[in-house]
């Protein structure tokens, strides 16, 4: 059983940590991962993309053209995107920034306004662990108690983010109903 | 210490402190830049020495220059700075000293793209350098693989003084994959008071070594030159390396892939057999020196129609494919050259087009 999720948006949204977040946790949970980011010449202001591959047996190809999953954190992602995910996958779409549907029949639509939340928990930062935690809540990829000790982890040398970050995952699940 | 999530960059700069190389020069250069990065801080912890050369051309000389006083030294770069520093690597090769270098590939010629490219194969089996050198070559396909080939090179060029290339492309280092460092790759750099300039404090002898590739008198270049040719023969003997992978099937097709190309090919090797079609796959692990008999035999076996190169250059392994499979059956090639990994869509089209 092999899941890929691809996790795209503006650079600076956050979108490589929440990504590697999730790899990291699923591998916390026994399964194989590979993390492959977007690297070409798109910096500042470009769109940023990673996909995460987790599996319960060696990795093959790190190159996906379908993914099972997106979290779409801005609408040219959406776009680009929403068409090449699998039937049955789950499309986060942040409806703070998007104000499109995914057009798709086949899929598991999930709408959330991950900015909109992460604004009233007092940062605005902190809106990719909101999609994050929804999208995990959502397709159940992971358990979210281990979420949660990867996203500490992840912020143990800023640790006065973590409070932020753990509410922000509480959210997010909540948000995913 | 148990499994973690690390860039392959990462993953082989604390690689080579755990295989115990306390002494990397380097000059940055995308895809790879992380691996300086990530040694300028980590370096200093554990007593080592980083430096930032002026060019990659002085960086392969300090290379050199460590590596005649005794020291496990290595450098990282990508393709252009490799281009420059192939003078330095000569020299080494021909004075005879390990060092350990890696390549993370990206598009070419000239200053080409930034992304993952095998098109340096060539380069780093046949052509690194003027005069007759060569470098042992190792090609890994996942973080955890280029770890072990970081670790197990510097023993490698020990054993041979003669430095060992880590040929990655650029989505080995830009991939995270868990990864461990196992204790038992982990070395003591081999004594080299024979030969190298290690001061003469502890020697036992008073005789003065002496580091050169410069020989004036032709047969004693000639004779240096043997001295390489017997290392590169033995070479051959012991150290090949290769993955057979689904040529227990009856197959009607063999693929010759390495590094990221043949991780796309696995899976399309997979999704191939769900349809009822064998291919199998031989991965060479050291791609100098080539597992000749092991593609040769995997070609000539029964029903094997045919052998096709997968490769991110134009064509570069083939030469060695096709001199391997001896005229068994016919051999062709698929790949792509500007940077973009093929997937295993377009894989199996190439496949399903031959057969």
């Amino acid at each position: 059983m092999q899941s890929e999720v691809m996790f795209a948006g503006f650079g600076g949204q956050g979108i490589l940590l929440i990504g590697k977040i999730l790899a990291h946790t699923a591998m916390e949970e026994g399964y194989e991962v590979a993390w492959i980011p977007s690297y070409g010449p798109e910096m500042r202001g470009g769109t940023a993309y990673c996909t995460v591959v987790i599996s319960d047996r060696p990795i093959g190809s790190p190159i996906i053209k379908n993914p099972l999953h997106l979290v779409a954190m801005n609408r040219p992602s959406l776009e680009k995107f929403a068409p090449t995910v699998k039937p049955q996958g789950v499309i986060l779409v942040n409806s703070s920034l998007i104000d499109i549907d995914c057009g798709r029949q086949d899929v598991d639509q999930l709408k959330v306004p991950v900015v909109d939340i992460a604004q009233k928990l007092g940062n605005p930062r902190a809106a990719n662990i909101v999609a994050l935690a929804a999208f995990v809540a959502r397709s159940k990829i992971v358990p979210i108690d281990s979420l949660k000790r990867c996203v500490e982890h992840e912020f143990q040398k800023k640790a006065k983010l973590i409070p932020l970050n753990l509410k922000a995952v509480d959210e997010g699940v909540k948000a995913a109903g | 210490m148990g499994k973690v999530l690390m860039k392959g960059n990462e993953a082989i700069a604390e690689a080579a402190i755990r295989a115990g190389c306390l002494n990397y020069f380097a000059y940055p250069i995308t895809p790879q830049s992380e691996v300086a990065e990530y040694l300028s801080r980590r370096m200093p912890e554990v007593g080592g020495v980083f430096l930032q050369g002026e060019s990659e051309v002085a960086v392969s000389y300090m290379i050199f220059g460590a590596a005649a006083a005794g020291a496990r030294v290595f450098t990282t770069s990508s393709s252009p700075g490799i281009s420059l520093m192939s003078e330095g690597i000569s020299y080494i090769i021909g004075a005879q000293c390990p060092a350990v270098f890696v390549n993370i590939m990206r598009g070419g010629p000239g200053l080409g793209g930034i992304l993952p490219s095998q098109a340096d194969y060539n380069q780093a089996t046949k052509g690194i350098g003027h005069g007759d050198g060569r470098l042992l070559v190792l090609a890994p396909a996942s973080v955890q693989e280029a770890v072990e080939m970081v670790m197990t090179a510097f023993p490698l060029a020990e054993k041979y003084r003669n430095p060992v290339m880590v040929l990655g492309d650029g989505l080995i280092g830009q991939m995270m994959e868990p990864v461990e460092f196992p204790d038992h790759l982990k070395t003591e750099p081999s004594n080299k008071d024979d030969w190298a300039t290690t001061g003469m404090d502890n020697r036992k002898s008073n005789k003065r070594n002496l580091v050169r590739s410069l020989y004036l008198d032709p047969v004693q270049l000639n004779e240096n030159n043997l001295i390489l040719k017997r290392k590169y023969e033995q070479m051959k003997k012991e150290e090949v390396r290769f993955e057979a992978y689904h040529t227990d099937s009856r197959y009607k097709l063999l693929i010759v892939s390495y590094g990221t190309m043949s991780r796309v090919c696995k899976t399309a090797i997979d999704m191939l057999a769900e349809e009822g079609i064998e291919v199998g796959l031989i991965r060479p692990l050291t791609v100098f020196p080539f597992p000749e008999e092991a593609v040769f035999e995997a070609a000539a076996r029964e029903g094997c129609k045919a052998v096709l190169s997968v490769e991110m250059s134009m064509g570069q392994m083939i030469e060695d494919i096709e001199r391997s499979v001896r005229g068994a059956c016919p051999v062709h090639w698929y790949g792509k050259c500007g940077g973009e990994v093929p997937t295993p869509e377009e894989v199996i089209e190439a496949v399903k087009q031959l057969i």
